[in-house]
Order: C-alpha cells, then sequence, then structure tokens
C-alpha cells in the first residue's frame, strides 16, 4: 500500500489543483520521496551546488553596518553572490534534477523579478532541456533585462496579460500550460507555494541557506544567532533561512513583507498583515482577497515581492507564532538599497532590501553581544533603472 | 436516487453552461430560462471567480464582463431565486473552490439546497481534498460532480467514490474552449469508468457542434457545453434566441444518438 504523504503544514497546504495536474503531481511526490532517500541525488545536486552555483555562499560580518546601527551584530548570507544572482538557482536546480528523473524534456516557470525565470532558463541550458518562462506583462516592463536575459539563454518568455499582468497571472499561465503539457512538461514552480509537494520540495532544497549559515556562524562565533531576517513574496529564501533554525527556540524568525505604500493603504502586498485564510494556486494559505473569495489587487515596487499569497509553511509559522512577520514599505526599501550601497559597497535586491530595512530597525533594539543573520537573497542590478526613477533620475539611454 | 441523477433515466442528457452575471443578472435569467425551454436538461451556472484556472479565455472573458456588471456571489443566489420563478430545470453551480470556503461550506451547501441548486462543480477541489466539502454537500443534499481526467488513469476507483450526481470528464487537456479533436482515449475512459461506478457520465471541455454532441452521446450519457453558448450569447444581438436554437438544434442531435 502506497504511504499517505502528510501534505500539511497544520491546516495550510494541500493540493487544490484540477484533476488532470493531479496524476503529474503523484508521479512527482513519489519521484521527490524517492530522491530524498538516495544519497546519490543529493552527491549531485551538491556538486552542481558548488561547482556550478558558486556554494557555498558567504556568510559576511557586516560591520559598518553593525558600527551604525549600534546594536547587534550583522552578518549578511549573500545568497546575491550565487550564480545567476539569487537564491533562485538552489531550488531551480534541486528540481530540474527530478524532472530528468521523470523524463521530461520541456521546463516551465513563472517569475516576477525574473530571478527564478532566469535560474531555470539557465539551468535548462545547462541540462539541455527546452524551456518557457510565464510572466506578467507589467512585470516584463519593470524588468526588461531580466527579460532579455532569459532570451539569451535560450528560453522563451511569454509576457501575461490577463489579471494586473503580474506574478499571480503568471503562476495562472503556467498552471494552465502544464495542465495543457502533462507528459513532456515539468513545472519549476520558484517559491515555497502551490500544490504539495513543491512548498516541501522548495523548503528541502533552499534548506542549503539556513544549514550553511548555522555551521559558518559556529565557525566564527562558535553559538547560533539570536534572529533570522529574509523578505518574503511567497517565502522561498525565507523558508530556506529560516529552516534548519525551526527546531532552535532561541533563534528568532523574521519575514519581510512588502508593505508597498502602507498596510493600511489598499496598496500593498503584506498578505500576513492584511490576507484571511483561502483557497488559491494549489494550497490553502493566507491570501488578500475580499470578503467574497476574490482574489485581491496587489501593489509593491518589488515584482518579486507583489503576490497576493503567501506559502502555507509561513502561514503555519505565523498561526503558531513561531515566526514573525512584518511589512516594510517601499520608501523603507528603497532607503535600504541607498543605505546598504553606501555602508557595505553591496547593490542589493530591492526584495531583499526589505529584509535590510527590517534589519535597520530590529538591530538598534538589540544587545551588542547579539546576532542577526540577514539573508540578501539577490543582487540589485535589476533594480539600479527603477530606483533611479523612483528618485526620479532617468537612467535610460 | 439525487434529482440529477433521475435526469439521465432512459435519457441522454444536454447540459449548457452560462456564466452567471455576464453581462447582467437578467440577461442570464433569460437565457438560462430560454435553454431550458428548448430542452437543456441540466444548466450549469458559473459564479465567476477572480482566477478561474481552469477556464480558457472565453470563459475568462464572460466572468470579467459579469464583475463588470457588479456580480457577487449573493447575486448569484438571487439570479437563481429569479430563474426558479420561471424554470424548474435542474441547475448546478460550477465555481471554485475559495468561493464556498469564504463562503461557509455549511452556509453556502445550505442556500443550494434551500434555491434548488442540486450540485456542484468545483475544478480545483480534486478528490484528495473533497472531504472538507462532502460533510455539508451530504448534509445538504447537494451532489458533488466529480471530475475525471484523460491523465486520471490509475485514479478513477477513488475519484468515483462520491459521485452520487453524474460524472464530468474532461474531454481534453488543457483549458475549457472550443475544440476540434478530444483525448484519443475517451472511449477508453469511458469503458474504464463503467467497470467502477453506474453513475452517469457526461462529456465537457471543447464541445461546440451538434455533430460533436451526437458522436459523444453514442457512448457518454450527456454532453456539456460551456465556452460555444457564451460566445454564442455573446455575439448575439438576441442571446435569448440564440442559445435557445443552438440548444433545441444540440438536443436534436443527441436525440438522434
Amino acid at each position: 500500500m502506497e504511504e499517505k504523504i502528510d501534505n500539511r503544514f497544520g491546516e495550510f497546504g494541500g493540493q487544490y489543483v484540477p484533476e488532470t495536474l493531479m496524476a503529474s503531481l503523484d508521479k512527482l511526490t513519489e519521484c521527490f520521496e524517492n530522491a530524498k532517500q538516495d544519497p546519490k541525488f543529493y552527491e549531485e545536486f551538491h556538486r552542481l551546488l558548488n561547482d556550478y552555483a558558486n556554494r557555498p555562499s558567504l556568510l559576511y560580518y557586516a560591520k559598518r553596518m553593525t558600527e551604525d546601527l549600534g546594536g547587534a551584530k550583522i552578518y549578511l548570507k549573500r545568497e546575491d553572490l550565487n550564480h545567476t544572482g539569487a537564491h533562485k538557482i538552489n531550488n531551480v536546480i534541486g528540481q530540474v534534477l527530478l524532472a530528468r528523473r521523470l523524463g521530461k524534456t520541456r521546463l516551465i516557470a513563472e517569475t516576477g523579478a525574473g530571478q527564478h525565470g532566469v535560474a531555470t532558463a539557465t539551468i535548462a541550458a545547462l541540462f539541455g532541456m527546452k524551456c518557457e518562462v510565464f510572466m506578467g506583462k507589467e512585470d516584463t516592463e519593470r524588468q526588461k533585462l531580466n527579460v532579455y536575459r532569459m532570451e539569451l539563454l535560450g528560453a522563451k518568455v511569454n509576457a501575461v496579460t490577463s489579471g494586473q499582468g503580474l506574478l499571480k497571472d503568471a503562476v495562472n499561465a503556467a498552471l494552465q500550460d502544464w495542465a495543457a503539457h502533462p507528459d513532456d512538461t515539468f513545472y519549476v514552480i520558484g517559491s515555497a507555494m502551490g500544490p504539495a509537494p513543491y512548498p516541501a520540495m522548495v523548503h528541502e532544497f533552499q534548506s542549503v541557506i539556513s544549514k550553511e549559515a548555522k555551521k559558518q556562524l559556529q565557525e566564527v562565533e562558535g553559538r547560533l544567532p539570536d534572529a533570522v531576517v529574509a523578505c518574503v513574496g511567497g517565502g522561498s529564501n525565507a523558508i530556506g533561512s529560516f529552516a534548519d533554525f525551526i527546531d532552535d527556540p532561541s533563534v528568532a524568525l523574521y519575514g519581510v513583507e512588502a508593505a508597498g505604500e502602507g498596510v493600511g493603504t489598499g496598496h500593498t502586498a503584506a498578505t500576513l498583515e492584511t490576507g484571511t485564510p483561502g483557497i488559491f494556486h494549489g494550497m490553502k494559505s493566507i491570501f488578500m482577497q475580499n470578503n467574497e473569495g476574490q482574489i485581491a489587487k496587489v501593489y509593491s515596487i518589488s515584482a518579486g515581492l507583489d503576490y497576493p499569497g503567501v506559502g502555507p509553511e509561513h502561514a503555519a509559522l505565523d498561526a503558531s507564532g513561531r515566526a514573525h512577520y512584518v511589512g516594510i514599505t517601499d520608501d523603507e526599501s528603497v532607503d535600504a538599497f541607498e543605505y546598504i550601497a553606501k555602508e557595505e559597497g553591496i547593490i542589493a535586491a530591492v526584495e531583499s532590501c526589505h529584509a535590510v530595512a527590517y534589519v535597520q530597525k530590529l538591530a538598534p533594539t538589540m544587545r551588542k553581544d547579539q546576532i542577526i543573520i540577514c539573508t540578501l537573497s539577490g543582487r540589485g542590478d535589476k533594480d539600479v533603472a527603477q530606483v533611479a526613477a523612483y528618485r526620479g533620475v532617468d537612467v535610460h539611454e | 436516487m439525487s434529482k440529477l441523477q433521475a435526469v439521465f433515466e432512459n435519457h441522454k442528457a444536454f447540459i449548457p453552461f452560462v456564466t452567471a452575471g455576464d453581462p447582467s443578472a437578467q440577461a442570464t435569467v433569460d437565457q438560462v430560462v430560454a435553454l431550458a425551454k428548448n430542452g437543456a436538461d441540466i444548466v450549469e451556472l458559473g459564479v465567476p471567480f477572480s482566477d478561474p484556472i481552469a477556464d480558457g479565455p472565453v470563459i475568462q472573458a464572460a466572468g470579467l464582463r459579469a464583475f463588470a456588471g457588479g456580480i457577487t456571489v449573493e447575486g448569484v443566489f438571487d439570479i437563481v431565486k429569479a430563474i426558479r420563478e420561471q424554470t424548474n430545470v435542474p441547475l448546478v453551480f460550477l465555481t471554485y473552490a475559495n468561493i464556498p470556503f469564504k463562503y461557509g461550506y455549511d452556509a453556502f451547501c445550505a442556500r443550494c439546497e434551500e434555491l434548488g441548486v442540486y450540485g456542484l462543480v468545483i475544478p480545483d477541489l480534486p478528490e484528495e481534498e473533497a472531504d472538507e466539502i462532502l460533510t455539508f454537500t451530504e448534509k445538504h443534499n447537494v451532489d458533488l460532480i466529480p471530475l475525471v481526467s484523460p491523465t486520471s488513469g490509475p485514479r478513477l476507483k477513488k475519484l468515483v467514490r462520491y459521485a452520487t450526481g453524474f460524472i464530468y470528464i474532461v474531454s481534453a487537456l488543457g483549458v475549457t474552449g472550443q475544440r476540434s479533436s478530444f483525448a484519443q482515449n475517451l472511449d477508453d475512459l469511458i469503458a474504464d469508468l463503467r467497470k467502477v461506478t453506474d453513475a452517469p457520465l457526461c462529456v465537457g471541455f471543447g464541445v461546440h457542434t451538434p455533430e460533436q454532441a451526437k458522436n459523444l452521446a453514442k457512448v457518454a450519457d450527456g454532453v456539456i457545453v460551456g465556452s460555444a453558448i457564451v460566445q454564442l450569447a455573446q455575439e448575439s444581438d438576441d442571446a435569448p434566441k440564440a442559445v435557445g436554437d443552438y440548444t433545441k438544434a444540440m438536443v436534436e442531435a443527441i436525440a438522434k444518438a
């Protein structure tokens, strides 16, 4: 008899997708469970992470930020230094290894800021697979450079015009494409969301972030951190940053959502602050929606965080109180973008700068003998033009 | 026997779909009455959802028109009330899981029972997640309609476990919308289903011509048509007449099967 696998995180999670996709999810679940028991799978996974994606990523002591903020010691987990410039590649390598085990030849992905699309296009090129990326029309305009990058890597980018033309709409289009091509196609989901087993898979493949960080901090400080801070859209870099610390109760976990113009303004993407339980994109979780269950419009300066939902494990961590979720506005994140550039010489993704902005608030409230790990999920080259525009500077040639 | 199953007693059914509130409540009422008068056996009413991932462009656009016309879930129940003043045609809802979940499964199913909505088709609620609503569909005598697809294969036996009304066979992969061909294994799928269930089998997704309907009715117990009707209504100056005439032609074709 097949064993019933737990698809839930507390009351959240599950597999709320059309029947057409269920056979694919059944096969994927089996493949993932087998891979988890297979040392050869992990051997190849880690070999690619180390030799191709440039892991382990640095855990860097941000001395100037620490001194300037005058509180806890701040370490930055530098996922921005990975090949392709973000944490996304960790998960893509894991999922594409599964795709190969399943005999799939075509990869599809959704992308918001473009980082996950770029990572998927990259690994597709490396593995010689076909790749199509779904990206909201609005996002293709905000992140033109990443669109061209994906095309350079041989991927086809489909601009999605339905809805607001944002990440949510890209996920809808990718799910529809998958339902039409279940035989040859593998859907590489980029965030800790979607139907089971995706949230658990993304957790597994991104947990390399916290496993490394824990070991690295142990080497230099001989102890656990007091707090871990990471930005949350769907929540993949955050779940990876939290994963190995969830069972260490002394480590406070902070997920930083994009508050847009502010949590109370109606122009926000702060799901856990403004959302309610619902069922969407294959999962029961927390969503921004009206009282009839229609999914709400979202807004954030960050194309990677403006998603009206959150991964089910984050919903469960919020419900249990194990992790805390806070909002950071566009203004605060752009200030942080400039702050970390000038203080540390790091141009970090505007998504990651939501986490940096919260560290700016949190560090001064903590003692000097305490430690914060802040994950820089990606690099900010892609955001320079947009931040310039936000400041009224036109850098287009 | 459920009210839906009774429809199929020695009879092949024609089941048209319209999106509630497209483009107005009155338009929907008029169309449903016309469908019923012209021989529709069951009418499927779409309760619009902001992100209908199983639907193709035609039904997505219908949902947007309904929202532009101000449709709400309560408004859909009002449409059902108005329909019930003119016809007793069996009705089922097609909607996405978040709509009844947010309304409250118990309250939603109670409203369905009270107003005479006999069944629920919920494309994003597969067998694995069905138990959470089944408690309440059973309590309120509403049939939850299982969906079966060409990819269901080894899953068939568990999918039919709550088939009290009819079974909705998705005839093709992908989203709703008109097609010229269906999954190659459709006949095999129907034969395999007959081995595990006595429930009526209805085929939908992509059906639009009377010829297709006739051929499908030779092997299935009913034919479901969505996008073709929605598009016809949208393009016509006299939507009730257009969808009524179309229904008549489809019903006649099915009778010849």
